[in-house]
């Protein structure tokens, strides 16, 4: 009983990572067939990917922040970011940005294969870098940028929802942005739209939205199953990637199968679990590892982060779209999920603030970065507003996204070691009252 | 009677202290870190054992703190300096609720309770401009022994004001300056009230609350003093050993290990 125990472990438990990777490695295969054939891609960015659409065409996509991203954690962002330096960028400029510059520059050279050149781009207003990016693209490859304009939150705590004269108008406003950029696909791809196929892409997004929003829920429990800064990374990879694709709601059914077993049988992602984490902001690829350690090695966990919210698009919401109204559902979805996501960015606070509770938090951890103000910003308000109504401990600190220039080890280990000193000092008062 | 120490290896400086179980400073010691980092933190230990005329085998536990803690080898544990500066302030200044700490190459601001248990913190980021260095830099560019910057700063009629927050350009805009005319006291001055600026902003940023405690090497600088009241507009405790803060706060911590890992001595035994 006990071997068939630990054979059922050792077969679901982690098979998440494992197969995440798999798809991973799979999607950049296609990417450098498609490049050595000297075909083009979609480029797209995670809020608001439009692979609903784009899937219904065929297109090879392209995520150029998760190929940035992946510099980093491989070790070549640096060479990257001076040679886009080198060509004229500023260092102030969205480290995201100066690295794929260079991969464009070295002709798609990638450290996981070779990235094909954009035959369109496709973004959305949620954030305002995507719009310079865009241009970019434009001016070295002469290709057509299509941006669908999303209208955000008008102030913290006004949205709207259906059946609202401003929620219906927004959607006419981008079911007119969705009918053009059909239009504009069928051109560049030479095919006709397909209504059946499109409806086909949705069931598998629909698919992965609900598990999407089921496996956060299932990080309340105690102890934590995954960590969202590492394993949430994995995830976000194949959230992005296969959006609208069949494997990509077949890997969250079966990641959210893995994520229940192990909340079933306690199986946490760290053995001895002490102190419950939530991240703001965006993690620190240079040293993804290492950041992570910081918190690890004082048995702290992220259960939950901003950056699932914000990088999934707005998937958290779990959306579920009507197939039989396809379109005018489309734009609703995109109104509902990349208004979620934008509002994950600037008014980070109120998920902190409804996550204390259902995650059990000990503490809060801030982690503005300098490439991105977008994302930054806000940060130091949203901290001050929580430290003002909950009693929660904070760690407030800085480095990047990419660039290791500005990524101070020594400094960054004090900060968190002083935290956890604090939450720990915390926890022993408590137990002494 | 029990014995504990802190050895506070700073960028610059090292630290050492000796306390007693009744939270005395028995012994103390100061120098130069150098390159040689563990050398340093055994060689200040060794001092302050000298100073306090203690024989190591006496001192039950000796905790590590500043960015060389972990070079303390001889030591029995690591604790941040921000946890011991907050810990050393409340101790030397009960009614302390906010800390300042000027080091060599960090500014920071501390938030603490009545225990000096760290409620927040917030200090600067890869940026040396609002610590020590930058009065360093401003030494040499004006060629004044660092003990003296202080009392200059304050003989000033006219400050100037101090553009740059980079201590490399520090140096340059100090140059300029002097090129203009301007009196030494006045440029030094402005640089004083630069640095308590920059160390304002991030005490505003845990909240300023009574009493204020200015630690680490810099509070020995009065004109750092004198610009951080002004610009507070409130008096900041500083004490003579105010550069020994994280020093004394990780001797506090082991004393509170040792104390809280003696056995209780059964009831009959102590008939």
């Amino acid at each position: 009983m006990k071997e068939k125990n630990n054979a059922i472990n050792q077969e679901i438990v982690g098979r998440g990572n494992r197969d995440g990777a798999n798809l991973f490695r799979q999607w950049f295969q296609e990417l450098t067939a498609t490049a050595e054939e000297g075909k083009g891609a979609a480029y797209v960015f995670v809020m608001g990917s439009i692979n609903e659409i784009l899937k219904t065409f065929d297109f090879p996509v392209v995520f150029p922040e998760i190929n940035s991203l992946q510099t980093a954690v491989r070790r070549v962002a640096g060479e990257l970011l001076s040679e886009a330096e080198d060509y004229g960028y500023s260092p102030d400029i969205c480290g995201y940005v100066k690295a794929d510059v260079a991969v464009q520059l070295n002709r798609g050279k990638h450290p996981m294969g070779r990235i094909p050149k954009p035959k369109i781009a496709v973004l959305t207003n949620a954030c305002n870098t995507y719009l310079k990016w865009a241009e970019i693209w434009e001016r070295i490859h002469d290709c057509p940028v299509f941006t669908i304009d999303i209208p955000g939150t008008r102030a913290d705590g006004t949205q709207t929802w259906q059946g609202h004269i401003d929620f219906e108008n927004d959607k006419k406003y981008i079911v007119a942005q969705l009918k053009e950029l059909i239009t504009v696909c069928e051109k560049i791809s030479g095919q006709k739209f397909d209504i059946d196929k499109f409806r086909e892409t949705l069931t598998h997004a629909n698919t992965m939205s609900a598990n999407w929003k089921r496996l956060l829920e299932l990080n309340t429990c105690k102890p934590a199953v995954y960590n969202a800064l590492t394993d949430g990374t994995i995830f976000l990879g194949v959230a992005n990637g296969f959006r609208g694709a069949e494997a990509g709601a077949r890997y969250f059914q079966e990641l959210v199968q893995e994520m229940e077993y192990k909340v079933a049988n306690g199986i946490g992602t760290v053995t001895d679990e002490q102190f419950r984490l939530f991240f703001v902001g965006v993690p620190c690829y240079p040293i993804f590892r290492r950041f992570n350690e910081f918190f690890t090695d004082w048995n702290g966990v992220f259960v939950s982060s901003t950056y699932l919210w914000f990088a999934s698009g707005g998937t958290n919401v779990g959306f579920q779209y009507d197939v039989h109204d396809p379109l005018e559902s489309l734009a609703e979805g995109l109104l509902i999920s990349v208004r979620d996501a934008m509002d994950s960015m600037f008014h980070q606070h109120r998920i902190v603030m409804q996550s204390v509770e259902p995650f059990h938090l000990d503490g809060v951890v801030y982690h503005p970065i300098k490439s991105c103000r977008t994302v930054s910003t806000g940060l130091a308000d949203g901290r001050r507003h929580v430290i003002e109504n909950v009693d929660i401990s904070t760690l407030f600190f800085e480095s990047d996204l990419m660039d290791k220039r500005v990524v101070s080890e020594a400094q960054m280990k004090n900060r968190v070691d002083a935290f956890f000193e604090g939450m720990t000092s915390k926890k022993q008062t408590a137990g002494r009252v | 009677m029990a014995y504990t120490a802190g050895v506070d290896v700073g960028s610059t400086q090292t630290k050492a202290v000796l306390i007693n179980e009744k939270k005395e400073i028995i012994g103390k010691s100061l120098i130069d870190t150098g390159a040689n980092v563990i050398a340093a933190a055994e060689r200040a230990y060794e001092i302050a054992l000298e100073n306090a005329d203690i024989d190591p085998r006496f001192v039950e536990y000796v905790i590590g703190t500043g960015y060389g803690r972990y070079k303390v080898t001889f030591g029995n544990r690591q604790v941040t300096e921000i946890s011991c500066h907050g810990r050393g302030a409340v101790h030397m200044f009960p009614n302390t609720r906010t800390v300042i700490d000027m080091g060599g190459q960090d500014s920071k601001a501390i938030k603490v309770n009545e225990k000096g248990e760290i409620l927040d913190f917030c200090m600067n980021d890869k940026c040396a401009a609002g610590t020590g260095r930058f009065l360093g830099a401003a030494a040499v560019a004006l060629d004044i022994p660092l003990d003296e910057l202080g009392p200059t700063a304050l003989l000033a009629t006219k400050p100037i004001r101090i553009s740059t927050t980079c201590t490399v350009f520090a140096e340059s805009e100090v140059l300029a300056w002097l090129g203009k005319g301007k009196k030494v006291e006045d440029i030094l001055r402005g640089v004083h009230q630069s640095i308590a600026s920059r160390s304002i902003g991030l005490l505003r940023r845990v909240g300023v609350f009574d009493e204020v405690t200015f630690t680490g090497g810099v509070a020995k600088n009065i004109g750092m003093v004198k610009s951080l009241e002004e610009g507070l507009d409130r008096k900041v405790n500083v004490g003579e050993n105010s550069h020994f803060m994280g020093a004394i706060g990780a001797a506090l911590f082991a004393l509170d290990h040792v104390l809280a890992s003696r056995q209780p001595v059964a009831a009959e035994e102590r008939r």
